[in-house]
């Protein structure tokens, strides 16, 4: 097309500028995170070989055509297959999953009232309880996580206070069991539940919640009619936003779980720097994601229809 | 402002023969007794004693602040009273928690359901009383119907005009039958042209399904327009209560009649008083005789309060005596198509409005500006405030 006219002239350059704009966030995301997805996906490909480095093949440019050629004959699933055919791997996934689903599920309980609680507490009390529930991640994330490990041992505080209220008879072994594992992650993850939660909840009309009880709608029946489908986007973000890291979380079932299940963060580490095995590492990772990017998927669906209907 | 007030109405309210309100025997349907709301060191209400009869359409008018409100967020149950009872068929629902009183509240924001479509929020109250499903779709579509709003039943609130919202919110305020309907500023975010349709909409409504509303607003005009009786509130305290016309023409204050409405003062003395009428020696404009039925002491002060169309603008000095008049001359005139305000300053410095009917079609006004007139109004047209 060529300028024909000057009113066209603006907004063709506007929309330039838009593309450029959206370039920036394009190239950063294509440099730091498809490229480094497309190398792992090549590597998850390869065979393993005791070399540097620990795959074949390797892209050898210089050859050319040939190169290439080489190159892609020598890719296999083999690594792929392996996953399907061992159970520690399969095992490793539905552990995870189970792990991430019933801690956002707990997360879910603890965090909506607590998002509920600010959102309806005074105005100028919000931000100050806000900051509260961020307080603790000024301090590191391993010392929190090694500090738990101090409250759930044998000794710890967690059996000497259930001790002294009489509870318990003598010391439950916490440390090393996926219940350690829960509340690690509950702890850790609980802030990126509360915000999104809190921030559905607070923009919404409190007229309404009037207006059901007028209708004739008792408040606890007004919570379940208006409060939660209205709180929904939030709910839903906050699931995602927890579920989908935890899936893939390896510090915390590394320090407070046992050896005997491990999250499929720990067997990729597992792969990657005991066994040497990069091509069955890699090939760990990308299944993982293909798996959470179905969650992230319906998130952006949803997230499209709210738009929408806005 | 007075523009737009009906002259049609008589003394009595909206509608013909229904004054219940004036027979001592008719039971009403709402007490508020000797209600007084506190927050904190605020009085927003101030001890109200209102009563409310079954089908009355009651405006409660005043300025924002006033407690108005407050006082019909105290009927719907979303205030507790600090003080007195109210009092619904003879039965105190001050401790009633809103979702079992049988009144319906109309919000300012509509406070629509966003998730749910038109028919879910119109079906909302029907569906807490467990109704079966059939009986509440037909329900559902008799409000549609009612509220000229068939075929929008699915669509969501943000997908309606304003005026459509309104409509809905009526609706679901209304499926439930309720005692009482409140209507808080029902109109005030609707376009003018619109709000003014909608004014004669909401009184057919009313007339047609023979309940009992009543609403909050600020808007003169608006409470003139559709209330049998209009409940002037001030500060927290109700000041009075009348049809509009007698709000209009009997004001009890001087705050009421220059809040409804607009008004001439003469402040002044009681000269003389007898034979239903009374001579005020006023400060600046001399002698002023004024039909009033009460006896004032003499001496008392007092103002004479008349309605700037009540006021006759002349160019000569009028021939007879049996008029107050006084002397000035015009210093701003304000045409508004239908009439037009003069404002007159008299020879005595005080300064008075008169409207005058544009009945002719005039290229040039019959009195101009700076012009020497006289401003005559007869006995009967002013009013006596003591207050």
């Amino acid at each position: 097309m060529s300028a024909t006219g000057n009113p066209s002239a603006p907004r063709r350059r506007s929309r330039w500028g838009r593309r450029i704009l959206i370039l920036v966030p394009a190239l950063w995301l294509i440099v730091f995170f498809v490229m480094p997805a497309l190398i792992v996906l090549k590597i998850s490909l390869s065979q393993t070989v005791i070399a540097q480095p620990p795959y074949i093949p390797v892209l050898d440019m210089s050859a050319g055509w040939q190169g290439l050629r080489d190159f892609v004959a020598g890719l296999s699933l083999d690594s792929y297959r392996m996953l399907g055919s061992d159970t520690l791997y399969v095992f490793s996934y539905l552990h995870s999953l189970v792990i991430a689903g019933l801690s956002t599920a707990i997360l879910l309980l603890i965090g909506y009232p607590m998002a509920y609680g600010i959102a309806r507490s005074p105005r100028r009390a919000q931000p100050i309880l806000v900051m509260a529930v961020f307080l603790p991640f000024l301090t590191a994330f391993l010392i929190r996580i090694y500090a738990w490990i101090n409250i759930l041992q044998r000794e710890g505080l967690l059996n000497d206070a259930l001790m002294a209220l009489g509870i318990i008879s003598e010391p439950v072994v916490w440390l090393s069991t996926d219940t350690a594992v829960v509340i690690g992650i509950v702890y850790s993850y609980l802030p990126f539940m509360v915000l999104p939660l809190y921030a559905s909840l607070e923009k919404m009309d409190e007229s309404l919640l009037e207006a059901a009880a007028d209708l004739g709608c008792p408040q606890w029946k007004a919570f379940w009619l208006v409060t939660v489908p209205l709180s929904a986007p939030g709910v839903m973000a906050g699931a995602l936003l927890c579920f989908i890291p935890i899936a893939g979380e390896f510090v915390i079932p590394d320090l407070l779980g046992g050896s005997s299940s491990l999250m499929i963060g720990q067997t990729l580490w597992t792969e990657f720097f005991q066994n040497r095995d990069w091509p069955v590492a890699s090939a760990v990772a990308i299944a993982l994601l293909a798996i959470l990017l179905v969650p992230i998927l319906i998130y952006q669906h949803l997230q499209m229809r709210a738009l929408r209907d806005r | 402002m007075t523009e737009g007030i009906p002259a049609s109405k008589g003394v009595g309210g909206a509608r013909p023969g229904f004054a219940p309100w004036a027979s001592p025997a008719a039971k009403p349907l709402l007490q508020l007794e000797m209600v007084t709301k506190r927050f904190g060191s605020i009085l927003a209400v101030d001890n109200v004693l209102l009563n409310i009869y079954e089908r009355e359409f009651f405006a409660l008018l005043g300025p924002s602040g006033c407690g108005k409100t407050t006082l019909l967020r105290m009927l719907a149950g979303f205030e507790r009273p600090s003080e007195g009872r109210i009092l619904l068929d003879g039965q105190d629902i001050v401790d009633v928690p809103p979702h079992r009183r049988p009144v319906n509240m109309m919000f300012q924001s509509y406070a629509l359901f966003p998730h749910l479509t038109v028919e879910g929020n119109i079906a909302f109250g029907l569906r807490q009383d467990g109704l079966p499903r059939s009986a509440i779709a037909t329900r559902v579509k008799e409000m549609l119907a009612l509220v000229k709003l068939e075929g929008l039943g699915r669509r969501k609130p943000h997908q309606l005009s304003g005026g459509q919202r309104q409509r809905v919110a009526l609706a679901r305020a209304l499926a439930k039958h309720p005692r009482v309907l409140l209507l808080d500023e029902p109109l005030s975010a609707l376009d003018r042209k619109l709000r003014e349709d909608t004014r004669f909409e909401l009184m057919d409504l009313q007339h047609k399904l023979g309940l009992t509303f009543i609403v909050v607003t600020h808007d003169q005009e608006e409470a003139m327009t559709v209330a049998d009786r209009i409940g002037v509130m001030n500060s927290g305290r109700l000041v009075q209560v009348a049809t509009p016309a007698e709000m209009y023409e009997q004001p009890n204050s001087r705050w009421v009649a220059d809040f409804i409405g607009d008004i001439n003062l003469i402040e002044g003395r009681v000269a003389s008083s007898g034979l239903g009428q009374m001579m005020i020696e006023s400060v600046a404009s001399g002698r002023v005789v004024v039909d009033h039925a009460a006896d004032v002491a003499t001496g008392t002060h007092v103002w004479v309060a008349v309605r700037p169309e009540k006021i006759r603008l002349e160019a000569q000095r009028p021939l007879t005596d049996d008029e107050n008049c006084f002397a000035g001359h015009v210093i701003d005139i304000a045409y508004l198509g239908g009439q037009s305000i003069y404002k007159v300053k008299l020879d005595n410095g005080l300064v008075m409005k008169a409207v005058v009917a544009n009945q002719a079609r005039l290229t040039k006004p019959p009195v101009g500006w700076n012009d020497r007139v006289w401003l005559c109004f007869k006995a009967e047209a002013g009013l006596v405030l003591t207050r």
